[in-house]
């Protein structure tokens, strides 16, 4: 009939040819996503230089594909050249403020790859709850959980969640959160917690972790230790915020040891002293770390290749906070402007979008420090009754 | 309907998104100020009335517990009960009850009673007896029906007491709120003596099913919802702009060319199986055929229906509102509304009015030479009231009572004295309700329960501290404020997001609407609301979450 399309002969096969070996490998930082997408006359090919690419080349092959009102297949002869502009490209989950059963986390991960993000932040622990079973620490989820038996993460749970990650290109990113953050952590480790004090007694509320007591930093090697194996990037996130000073202030024993080591009243330097054990600690087991911008702000030394969050936003200070972190020489990744739990009325995705994170004072060498950034969904008022509406 | 979209939603969007990136205290999720009390400790004393929502207007309850027993336990007809196992929409009622509160439980097997039970006396029946001559049982709920009941929990059997089954309805949801699970799994009720009736007698959800089509399911599941908040009125803005989804007996042509896809429609028997299903959870159903503004769809499906525009002397092609100054117009109308009003069987229908844009008209020859004729000047809402009062006398004609939105009565259109007028806009809304009630007629309001309108944090402690009848005017005026509607219009809103969004933010307004007014207290109202949430997730309902915390029962 004369207004039917003119098919050219179907094709059967899409060739997907990668050039670097290797599939059970896990994705990194430095992993190349780049590929080539080649649609025409008889011949699909999709070449990459690793499996990286070649799943990111599978999702836009996918989205190409068309069909018409008959029900016909079809797609149109194209020539894609793809590469991402920054190599970090994440999503942030909070399992804390609410239990996020597995199939919430793994379909996040599907609909990430449908995006073409690749690193799942996993803010896994937190003040409210601590729902990561430890093999070293059992008594942290037994004591810390919302529920020990039903709101918890396996081994196998976490082991599930990496794989799953990994067929899609996707790290896995651990964030254990500390010396604040850390309330649901106390219950299993008695001691941990700083106790806060109400004149001279002890007032039964507990604060940030106590950085003046050996136990502390014993606890902290066992536990890295464990969550460098458990979770195999190279990254983890140490976290850092919010650390309140308070609690800290009230304790006679850390105002003694305050004078002792000549930090007097400024209880940053306090901070500092904890984060920079942590970090030599976190060092020592052969990873690299990310924190947030705290950390940075607050003087801490770190080393070179420390990967310092963005996060905090005020009227558009954060591209302020991005040239500093970069001048000061450090990678930097940006959140401030995407925390996608703060909703609002209408079609806010277009200022999400509008968002230029290299939109900042700087050189060119700055800029580059620039590794990418993440869409945080924090967990106050998120679970899995409305996550999936709410980040997508 | 709802906020005119466009150009004034564009720039409350643009307000909206820079002003939440202004915030001063940022921390990661919500500043610590917002702490609430033992927000994720479990309560371990937890009292019966921690569960209630909405709370009863007079509840007691005293510390001797009863045991129930699945296999052994029911719900039936009392003596002297003017309903009996005739009367389906009692029979159904028991079955639904009863699974809700037994439902996951794996013990329903029958046997006796094990040796080695709890040493509280066990409650064999929930008995239910109405009152009134006629329980209503084949009837619709409406208006004036009478939903106050009385239930005295104690051994052996409790009794639900209520004029009507709408009544007992109402009981039945306070009776499953009051029984709960201890440690071991044995379901107990506290002894008590519950009064209760609803402050306010229109308590109603409006959801939007032309800004996207909400499939049936969707439907379905709102109305358990509601019912589980004692809401009984479905206001179900059916049809707008964008798309027409109902389809019409008379005029076939107007979803067939009007819907968004021949799949998305809502036929005879899914418009039936709404009102039934919404009948037997005593909620009314009022349809919304919103014009002579919001009206695009109807024009694809309806020539010379709408109001061609001109520019100059040429029709540009595109289409205002209705047409008010052709006969065929008011034909077309009086053919439609017989349908709906045989459809519907609720004694009101909400004819809209809201928006209208005059700027169509006035660039429109004819609708220019009525207005000379009329002797309407240049003031075009003379021609609306024109319009929407020949609508009145039409729908009166078919024996049905009129919803309009406030700008019908602010366009000073000739209202029968039974029209109901909706107040909306948000800016002086307690001005307006003055203005309405002074003015003798009843009030419905909606203003500040606009959830589509939504924002960071805890806003269900903004809907729930309204106090509707905070306006100037006097004691018989307050009497014609008959309630109020939590609207969710559809712009952003289809399946994939509607139950999260509307629940449980419009549980706040169900509380408001049937609770007393002197119950104002968020620490109180935030305990119950987190236990009535729980419960709602576990009836099914994907509620989301008030604040940090979890479940018993998480979503499935």
């Amino acid at each position: 009939a004369e207004n039917e399309p003119s098919w050219e002969t179907p094709c059967t096969e899409l060739h997907v040819y990668v050039s670097t070996p290797g599939c059970d490998g896990f994705p990194s930082l430095d992993s190349k996503e780049s590929y080539k997408l080649s649609v025409s006359r008889g011949s699909m090919l999709l070449s990459a230089e690793t499996i990286w690419g070649a799943l990111r080349g599978l999702e836009t092959f996918s989205q190409l594909v068309g069909r018409d009102e008959n029900g016909t297949y079809y797609i149109n002869e194209t020539e894609i050249v793809d590469f991402p502009r920054f190599p970090h490209r994440g999503l942030l989950l909070d399992t804390s403020r609410h239990y996020l059963p597995l199939r919430a986390i793994l379909e996040t991960l599907d609909v990430m790859a449908y995006n073409k993000f690749n690193v799942f932040h996993w803010h896994i622990v937190d003040d409210p709850s601590f729902p990561y079973e430890s093999s070293t620490f059992p008594e942290l989820s037994k004591q810390g959980a919302f529920n020990a038996m039903t709101h918890v993460y396996t081994a196998s749970d976490v082991r599930t969640v990496i794989e799953y990650a990994r067929l899609r290109g996707i790290r896995v990113i651990a964030e254990f959160d500390t010396p604040g953050h850390t309330l649901s952590w106390g219950p299993g480790a008695p001691g941990l917690l700083t106790p806060c004090y109400m004149g001279k007694a002890p007032s039964g509320v507990y604060g940030p972790i106590n950085p003046i007591v050996n136990s502390t930093y014993q606890f902290v090697t066992s536990l890295f230790q464990e969550v460098s194996t458990v979770f195999p990037d190279f990254f983890l996130h140490l976290g850092g915020d919010e650390v309140d000073f308070t609690c800290w202030k009230s304790n006679p024993e850390i105002r003694a040891f305050m004078m002792e080591v000549g930090f007097g009243e400024d209880y940053k330097k306090l901070e500092s002293f904890y984060i920079q054990r942590l970090l030599n600690i976190v060092s020592s087991l052969g990873k690299g770390y990310i924190v947030w911008q705290e950390v940075f702000d607050n003087d801490v030394k770190l080393r070179p290749d420390t990967i310092i969050h963005v996060w905090k936003e005020n009227t558009l200070q954060y591209l302020k906070e991005m040239a500093n972190v970069t001048r000061a020489g450090y990678r930097a990744l940006l959140s401030a402007p995407w925390y996608l739990n703060r909703i609002s009325y209408g079609q806010d995705w277009i200022a999400a979008y509008e968002v230029e994170p290299l939109n900042f004072e700087g050189s060119p060498e700055q800029k580059a420090l620039v590794i990418g950034g993440e869409a945080c969904m924090w967990g106050e008022y998120v679970d899995v009754t409305n996550l999936t509406p709410r980040l997508w | 309907m709802g906020r005119a979209m466009g150009l004034a939603g564009l720039l409350l969007g643009l307000v909206v998104v820079p002003a939440v990136l202004v915030s001063t205290s940022l921390r990661h999720g919500a500043p610590r100020t917002e702490a609430e009390p033992s927000g994720w400790e479990l309560a371990t004393d937890t009292v019966p009335e921690d569960s209630l929502w909405p709370l009863p207007q007079q509840v007691l309850t005293y510390p001797r517990q009863l045991q129930l027993a699945p296999s052994r336990f029911q719900l039936v007809h009392g003596p002297g009960s003017s309903a009996g196992p005739g009367c389906g929409l009692l029979q159904d009622a028991f079955r639904r009850y009863y699974e809700y509160m037994f439902g996951h439980s794996w013990r329903r097997t029958r046997g006796p009673r094990p040796l080695a039970a709890r040493a509280e006396p066990e409650l064999l029946q929930l008995q239910v007896v109405i009152e009134a001559g006629d329980p209503g049982c084949d009837r619709h709920p409406q208006p004036t029906s009478s939903e106050a009941y009385y239930l005295t929990v104690t051994e052996p059997v409790a009794i639900l007491k209520a004029s009507e089954v709408w009544g007992a309805l109402r009981g039945l949801e306070t009776f499953s709120q009051l029984v709960h699970e201890d440690d071991y799994g044995s379901f107990l009720v506290n002894e008590s003596e519950i009064n209760d009736f609803p402050r306010f007698a229109h308590r109603g959800v409006l959801l939007d099913t032309s800004r996207h089509y909400l499939p049936l399911k969707s439907i379905l599941t709102n109305l358990d919802a509601m019912a589980f908040n004692k809401f009984n009125v479905l206001h179900w803005h059916i049809v707008d702009d964008q798309s027409f989804p109902y389809q019409s007996m008379y005029f076939p042509e107007l979803s067939d060319k009007g819907a968004y896809s021949s799949n998305l429609i809502y036929t005879p028997t899914d418009v039936r199986l709404v009102i039934e299903y919404a009948r037997l959870r005593g909620i009314r159903v009022i349809p919304e055929f919103d014009t002579p503004g919001h009206t695009q769809s109807w024009g694809k499906g309806q020539k010379d229906l709408l109001t061609p525009c001109y520019n100059g002397r040429q029709p540009t092609g595109s289409f205002g509102p209705v047409n008010p100054v052709w006969n065929t117009t008011y034909d077309f109308m009086t053919k439609f509304f017989k349908e709906i009003s045989s459809v519907f069987p609720d004694e009101f229908i909400h004819l809209g009015g809201d928006e209208v844009d005059f700027t169509c008209w006035k660039s429109n020859p004819e609708v220019k030479e009525f207005m000379k004729k009329q002797g309407f000047g240049n003031n075009y809402a003379k021609l609306e009231s024109y319009y929407v009062q020949n609508i009145l006398d039409i729908v009166s004609s078919y024996n049905k009572g009129q919803m309009v939105w406030q700008e019908v009565f602010d366009h000073k259109a000739r209202l029968k004295p039974d029209t109901v007028v909706q107040v909306w806009m948000a800016n002086n809304y307690a001005h307006e309700l003055s203005s309405v009630t002074g003015a003798g007629f009843t009030a419905v309001l909606s203003a500040p329960w606009y959830l589509d309108y939504i924002s960071y944090g805890q806003d269900w402690k903004k809907y729930y501290s309204v106090e509707p009848l905070n306006f100037p005017g006097s004691e018989k005026q307050k009497k014609l404020l008959i309630g109020g509607e939590a609207c969710l219009w559809g712009e952003f809103v289809d399946a994939t997001n509607l139950t999260p969004r509307l629940w449980p933010r419009a549980s706040a307004v169900g509380e408001r609407l049937w609770s007393s007014s002197n119950v104002t207290n968020l620490q109180d109202a935030y305990k119950r609301l987190t236990n009535h949430r729980c419960r709602m997730l576990s009836r099914g309902i994907a509620a989301e979450p008030v604040f940090v915390g979890y479940c018993a029962h998480e979503a499935r």
